[in-house]
């Protein structure tokens, strides 16, 4: 892991103008949030086939399913509370139901927004929306997973739901890495635990893992980038392999990644999981690091489960 | 006015095939696909340039039922144009049948959009009409929304993004049959006076008797001449038209007859 730190959003917009130069199929959506979502890097470029929808979520989502229905293959972006939430049905009608060809990227997930408060800390984002049949479920950890995950959804027929977060976060991955959808990336072989890990808290597992290894206490790391499909074997790989399971997500404890992870193991492998992340409540205003603090999702909360 | 005889025989049996469809399922809305089916018998048969033998014809006119409940309207009108066969009607709502409750534009050739869940249509014809100016297209995008309908938001969003991107390439039809599941829509939730609001949305806007051929086939001309901004045609119409015992009553909004009242019903639609 990098000291350099760059939010996922940041790499999102980059990303989307790559693509948008290689790819003239694609058109990019905004509600009157191009600047914090970085969809404003796509529109300078690409003006003709940039839509601003106005603060209209609802529309945009179901405009997005008709224009997909032409071979345009859409983009869309708003907050994470937005999409998922204002725009749900639309997302399962328009959308998920005709399985459309329609990429949700949604910015500004969990509670590390900040200081917004809990008006616009989604937490349940990823609850929604694995639930909907036809709907694959992305949440990036750093800059190169994201510029990774926005050209490799485009190969994608069908909806795919790209979960991004506002607050920096620090650079894990070489550029070299390769990825696959629905395939969990294992740091570390430390059998003493594994701490399955989504989005900007990858880098507080990683930075526990580094800090129990000087005190004795080998674990690894999985960082869960696809939340639907699960990665399964690796969830039971791991529960063979290690002594202890933990995850960890900037989300509701309920319906995110610890329960996408406990379903598999009830099923295929029984073992005990420990759950770390939004505890079934709103979160509040703050500095995106104070909250993180607060809501117990650092890397010293992962550490104090070993040294009890 | 040999066409309009023509289509009013069509429109008939159009109608008789609704009928048919939620008789056979024992469910469906007979009374909002009745009122409906003049303005599809045209729209089928005289306006949309499309081929019911390549429904994924891309420079094809669309078509969107917003209200996706009146599907008996739009299967029987299909089924009609050669799409599929009209026997197959009667399996309208069946586990084995592709004729949904609402309609599947994966399952049923000729249906440009799902539709079911109110008021998201628009946005969606909206999409096809920009995606239209976007590849240079000829293409027009029809959508059809209830009176009722138009209470929902997001209606009002699509309108404003109709008129921001000029899409003249766009023709709504609002089927003012002036009831809905509670009530009328006076009562219930006024969507009056439509005609101000779309115009004031930056629509031209047509007012018309949604049961004369002759008035919808000349809308939907005059609708082709507009540019620079997209068409609203008001078609004043009567829920359940063309069976007297359904005329007006809310109650057969989403009821199927029974069998006296199917035999009734077929009889006075021969």
């Amino acid at each position: 892991m990098k000291e350099e730190k760059k939010a996922t959003r940041q790499s999102y917009g980059e990303t989307l103008v790559k693509l948008g130069k290689e790819n003239k199929d694609i058109v990019v959506f905004d509600a009157d949030l191009a600047g914090a979502t970085k969809t404003e890097m796509f529109a300078k470029e690409f003006p003709d086939r940039f839509f601003d929808m106005g603060i209209a979520e609802q529309n945009m989502m179901s405009t997005a399913a008709g224009m997909s229905t032409c071979g345009k293959i859409p983009y869309v972006s708003t907050f994470a509370v937005f999409a998922a939430g204002r725009a749900y049905d639309q997302i399962r009608n328009s959308i998920c139901y005709p399985n459309l060809n329609v990429k949700i990227c949604a910015t500004h997930a969990g509670v590390t927004v900040g200081e917004d408060g809990a008006t616009h800390q989604m937490i349940e984002d990823l609850s929604l929306m694995r639930t909907l049949p036809n709907m694959k479920v992305i949440c990036t950890s750093d800059d190169i997973e994201t510029k990774w995950a926005v050209e490799e959804i485009y190969k994608i027929n069908g909806p795919v739901y790209l979960r991004l977060c506002r607050a920096k976060s620090n650079i894990i991955y070489d550029e070299s890495t390769k990825f696959e959808i629905g395939k969990a990336v294992q740091i570390g072989e430390g059998t003493d635990a594994t701490i399955f890990a989504t989005g900007i808290v990858v880098q507080e597992a990683i930075k526990a893992k580094e800090e129990l290894k000087n005190k004795g206490i080998d674990i690894r790391v999985i960082d869960v980038h696809t939340i639907k499909p699960i990665d399964e074997e690796m969830i039971i790989k791991c529960a063979k392999e290690t002594k202890r399971l933990i995850s960890i997500e900037d989300h509701n404890i309920i319906g995110g990644l610890g329960s996408a992870i406990s379903e598999v193991l009830v099923e295929k492998y029984p073992a005990k999981l420990e759950r770390m992340g939004i505890k079934d409540c709103f979160g509040k205003s703050g500095k995106s690091e104070e909250l993180m603090k607060y809501f117990k999702i650092t890397s010293q909360d992962i550490i104090s489960k070993f040294l009890r | 006015m040999e066409n309009i005889e023509k289509l009013s025989e069509i429109a008939k049996s159009i109608r008789r095939g609704i009928i048919e469809e939620v008789y056979n399922a024992m469910s469906g809305h007979p009374g909002g696909s009745l009122s409906i089916a003049d303005i599809l018998t045209v729209l089928y048969f005289n306006e949309l340039n499309i081929d019911p033998k390549n429904p994924t014809w891309e420079d094809r006119d669309r078509f969107v039922l917003s209200k996706g409940h009146c599907s008996p309207a739009l299967y029987s009108t299909l089924a009609h144009r050669g799409y599929f066969d009209i026997e197959y009607l009667k399996t309208f709502r069946n586990i084995n049948s592709n004729l949904q409750g609402h309609p599947d534009m994966n399952k049923v050739p000729g249906v440009d959009m799902t539709t079911g869940s109110l008021g998201q249509g628009l946005s969606c014809a909206n999409g096809m009409a920009i995606a239209g100016k976007l590849n240079n297209k000829k293409y027009r995008v029809y959508c059809l929304l209830g009176d009722g309908e138009i209470e929902e938001g997001q209606v009002w969003e699509a309108a404003m993004a109709a008129n921001k991107y000029k899409l003249d390439n766009l023709c709504v039809i609002i089927d003012n049959n002036n009831l809905q599941i509670d009530g009328k829509i006076e009562e219930v939730m006024s969507s009056y006076p439509i005609d101000e609001k779309f115009k004031s949305f930056g629509f031209e806007v047509i007012t018309i008797d949604g049961h004369n051929l002759k008035e919808i086939i000349e809308a939907f001309e005059k609708a082709r001449q507009i540019k620079g901004k997209p068409t609203c045609i008001i078609a004043k119409t009567i829920k359940g038209k063309g069976v007297s015992f359904m005329e007006n009553q809310v109650g057969w909004h989403g009821k199927a007859p029974n069998e006296e009242q199917y035999k009734l019903a077929i009889k006075e639609l021969n």
